[in-house]
C-alpha cells in the first residue's frame, strides 16, 4: 500500500519535472536571457512572498487542516508595523510586534482548531475576514510609506551576490520546512496527523500541542512574508496581500499535496514552485495578461487533480473487464 | 421523551435563538438610532440580504453534501455583466428571457463544477477555487475590461429593485425580496419534504451508507452544484437590477459573505446538517449589523471585525451547545427504546 502510494507521488513529481522542463525549454526558445541570474532572481522576486508562506502551508494542509487567513494576517502584520512606525516606535521595535502578533493570530487559530475542536475551514474564514477587519481599522483608507532606507533594502537590494533579504529567508525556509518534515519527529506526527487524527493520539502524539504550533508557525511566517511584501512595494494599505491565500493554496496543491492531508513532499511543492513561477514568467514574456495567467493556473490546478484521477478510474474499469 | 423534545429538534433549536438574536439586534439598534424603524431601513436591509440569500440556498444543498462552491462570487460576475449586455443589444427583452438567460448562463458554469466534483473524483475546494479564478478570468478577456452601464439597460430593469409588490403594515416588500422569499421557500420544502430533498442530508451525513441504500451519489452532487450555479445565475439578475453599472470585478469577494451567512446560520461545513432558512437567518443577521454599524456611523472598517468575530462564535456555539443538546436528545431517545410506553398509555395514544 505505502509503495503504491510512493508509487504514485514519485510519478506525480516525475510529470511536474517533465512539465517544468517543457516550460524552461520554451522559455528559452522566447528569451535567450531567459536562464540568465537577473532573470530568475527576478522570478523568485515577483512573487516571493507567496511562495514563503506556500511553504509553511504545505506543513498545515499535510496536517489534514487549512489556514485560509494567511494573507490577512500579512496584511495586519504590515499594518501593525506602518502604524507603530506612524506614531514614532523605533522600527525595529515595530517589526518585532508585527511578528508577535502574526503568532498570535495564528495561535488564535490554533487554540480554536486544536483545543475547541472547530473545523479549521470555518476558523480561518472567519480570521481571514477578522484579520482584514483589524488591518483595515488599524490604516482605515490611508497608505503609509516612507521607511528607512534600509528597510525598503530588505525587499530588493542584493545583499549576498545577487541575493535579496527575502530570497535568503526563503532559501532558509526552505531548510528549516524540509528538514523538519523529512527528517524530525514532528514532521513524522504531521503525516500521521494527516492519516487519522485517532491514530495519532493513540500513537501518542500530542495532537493539540502540534496543532497549535503549527498554526502560530503559519501566523509568524505570514508575518514576516507581510513585512517582506511592505518592504518590496515601499508602503503599506489595508487592502495588501488580499486574495493571496488562493495562490498560495494552489502552489501547494499543485505540488501533490492532498487536501485531505496525510500525503505530499516538500520536492513537489518546490517544483510546483518553480512550475508557477516560470509559468507566469513565459506567459508575460509573451505578453499574456495577469488574468489570463490566473485562470491558466485555475486550470492547471483542477487538472493536476483530475487527470491521474482519470487515469486511475480508467485502469481499474480496464482492470475489472479483465476478471 | 417530553413533549418538547418530541416537537423540536436541536437545529430548530438553533435556528430559533438566532431568530431571537436578529429581534434583540434589532431592539438594541432602534434604541441607539433615531428613525431606525422606517421602511427605509427596512428596505435596505431586505434588497442587500436578498441577494446574499438566493446564493446561499445554492450554498446550502452544496454544503450539504460535503462540499463547497466558492465559484459564485464569479459566476454572478459573469451572469450579471453576459444578461446586461445582451439586455443592452436587445432592449425589447422582458424580464423571464432575461431571468432565463442568467440562470441558464449560470446553470452551464455550476454544471461544469458538478461534473468535475461529482465523476472526477476531485475536491470540491480544489474546483471551486479553480473555476473561481478561471470564471473571472473569461468575463475580464470577454468583456475587454468594458463596463455595463446604467443607461444602457431597459427602464424596466432600472426600476426593478424599487419595485414594490404589496404592502403590509406599513412597509413595501419590493418584487425582489419576493423573488428571495419564493427560492427560500421552494427549497426549504424540498428538502424537507421530498425524497430528493432529504438525499441531500443523506449524502452528507453518511456518504457510504447513502451508497449503500442505492443512492445515486454522483448525481446528487452534480445537482446541487448545477442548482447552486442556476441560483447564482439568478442572483446575478438581481445583482445587475440592483447596480446597473457592471464591471469585470462585480461579484467578487461574494462567495466569502455566502459561506459565513450559511455557517452563521447552522449550516454545517462539513455537510449532513442545516437548512435554507437557517442560511437565509444567517445572512439577515449579517446584513442587519452591517446596515446597523453604517448608520451608527461606526467606520466600515469595523465591519469586517464584528463579522469575523460573529463567524467564529456560531461556530463555537454550534460545536459547544448543539453537540449538548443532540447528546440530550438522544438519551431521551435511548430511554425511549429502554423503556417501551407501557400498554395502557398505548391504548390512550390510539384512541382520539
Amino acid at each position: 500500500m505505502t509503495a503504491a502510494v510512493q508509487g504514485r507521488l514519485m510519478s506525480w513529481e516525475g510529470l511536474l519535472l517533465a512539465i517544468l522542463v517543457v516550460i524552461v525549454a520554451v522559455n528559452i526558445g522566447y528569451s535567450p536571457y531567459y536562464l540568465g541570474v537577473e532573470n530568475i532572481v527576478n522570478l523568485f522576486q515577483l512573487s516571493i512572498e507567496k511562495i514563503i508562506v506556500a511553504l509553511i502551508m504545505t506543513l498545515i494542509i499535510i496536517s489534514g487542516e487549512i489556514d485560509l487567513s494567511v494573507a490577512s494576517i500579512m496584511g495586519l502584520a504590515a499594518c501593525v508595523m506602518a502604524w507603530m512606525f506612524q506614531i514614532g516606535v523605533p522600527l525595529p521595535l515595530g517589526i518585532l510586534a508585527a511578528i508577535a502578533i502574526g503568532a498570535l493570530c495564528g495561535a488564535f487559530n490554533g487554540f480554536w482548531v486544536a483545543y475547541v475542536g472547530l473545523p479549521s475551514l470555518a476558523v480561518t474564514l472567519a480570521g481571514l475576514i477578522g484579520f482584514r477587519g483589524a488591518a483595515r481599522i488599524l490604516l482605515e483608507d490611508r497608505a503609509i510609506g516612507g521607511y528607512p532606507a534600509w528597510f525598503n533594502g530588505l525587499g530588493q537590494q542584493p545583499i549576498f551576490g545577487p541575493l535579496t533579504f527575502s530570497i535568503i529567508v526563503f532559501a532558509v525556509l526552505l531548510i528549516v520546512v524540509g528538514i523538519t518534515l523529512h527528517g524530525s519527529a514532528l514532521g513524522r506526527y504531521i503525516y500521521v496527523m494527516g492519516n487519522g487524527v485517532e491514530a495519532a493520539r493513540y500513537s501518542g502524539v500530542n495532537v493539540k500541542r502540534v496543532k497549535l504550533l503549527l498554526f502560530a508557525a503559519s501566523g509568524a511566517v505570514s508575518a514576516i512574508a507581510g513585512l517582506l511584501y511592505a518592504a518590496r512595494l515601499g508602503s503599506v494599505r489595508g487592502d495588501m496581500a488580499f486574495g493571496f491565500e488562493l495562490d498560495i493554496i494552489t502552489i501547494v496543491l499543485l505540488g501533490g499535496v492532498s487536501i485531505f492531508g496525510g500525503s505530499g513532499s516538500l520536492l513537489g511543492v518546490g517544483l510546483s514552485i518553480f512550475l508557477i513561477l516560470n509559468l507566469r514568467n513565459g506567459m508575460g514574456l509573451a505578453n499574456i495578461t495577469g488574468n489570463t495567467q490566473t485562470s491558466v493556473i485555475g486550470a492547471l490546478l483542477i487538472l493536476s487533480v483530475l487527470v491521474p484521477n482519470i487515469v486511475q478510474l480508467t485502469l481499474k474499469r480496464l482492470k475489472g473487464r479483465e476478471t | 421523551m417530553t413533549w418538547v423534545q418530541r416537537r423540536i429538534r436541536p437545529e430548530q433549536i438553533r435556528e430559533f435563538s438566532l431568530l431571537l438574536l436578529i429581534i434583540i439586534a434589532v431592539l438594541v439598534f432602534g434604541s441607539l438610532i433615531d428613525g431606525y424603524y422606517t421602511s427605509r431601513t427596512f428596505n435596505r436591509i431586505a434588497t442587500s440580504v436578498a441577494i446574499v440569500t438566493v446564493i446561499g440556498a445554492g450554498m446550502t444543498l452544496v454544503v450539504l453534501t460535503r462540499n463547497i462552491d466558492l465559484s459564485v462570487g464569479s459566476i454572478v460576475g459573469c451572469t450579471a455583466y453576459f444578461t446586461g449586455v445582451q439586455l443592452a443589444a436587445n432592449p425589447e427583452f422582458g424580464a423571464m428571457p432575461a431571468i432565463a438567460i442568467a440562470m441558464g448562463l449560470g446553470l452551464v458554469m455550476g454544471a461544469v463544477n458538478g461534473v468535475i466534483v461529482a465523476w472526477g473524483r476531485v475536491p470540491s475546494i480544489i474546483v471551486t477555487l479553480g473555476t473561481l479564478a478561471i470564471y473571472r478570468g473569461i468575463l475580464i478577456d470577454y468583456s475587454g475590461a468594458k463596463t455595463v452601464t446604467t443607461d444602457s439597460l431597459p427602464t424596466w430593469l432600472v426600476d426593478l429593485p424599487q419595485l414594490p409588490l404589496f404592502t403590509i403594515a406599513g412597509l413595501e416588500i419590493r418584487a425582489i425580496v419576493v423573488l428571495a422569499l419564493i427560492v427560500v421557500v421552494v427549497f426549504q420544502l424540498l428538502l424537507t419534504f421530498f425524497n430528493f430533498g432529504r438525499s441531500f442530508y443523506a449524502i452528507g451525513s453518511n456518504p457510504d451508507a447513502a451508497e449503500l441504500v442505492g443512492l445515486p451519489k454522483e448525481r446528487i452532487i452534480f445537482t446541487a452544484f448545477a442548482l447552486s450555479g442556476a441560483l447564482a445565475g439568478l442572483a446575478g439578475f438581481m445583482f445587475l437590477a440592483r447596480f446597473g453599472n457592471i464591471t469585470v470585478e462585480a461579484g467578487r469577494g461574494l462567495e466569502l459573505q455566502v459561506v459565513a451567512a450559511a455557517v452563521v446560520g447552522g449550516v454545517n461545513i462539513f455537510g449532513g446538517s442545516g437548512t435554507v432558512v437557517g442560511a437565509m437567518l444567517g445572512a439577515v443577521m449579517i446584513g442587519t449589523l452591517e446596515q446597523s454599524l453604517f448608520r451608527l456611523q461606526i467606520s466600515e472598517f469595523w465591519r469586517d471585525g464584528i463579522l469575523g468575530l460573529l463567524i467564529l462564535l456560531a461556530v463555537a456555539s454550534d460545536a459547544v451547545l448543539l453537540n449538548r443538546l443532540r447528546a440530550l436528545w438522544a438519551r431521551a431517545d435511548m430511554r425511549l427504546v429502554a423503556k417501551p410506553p407501557s400498554p395502557i398509555a398505548r391504548e390512550e395514544e390510539a384512541t382520539p
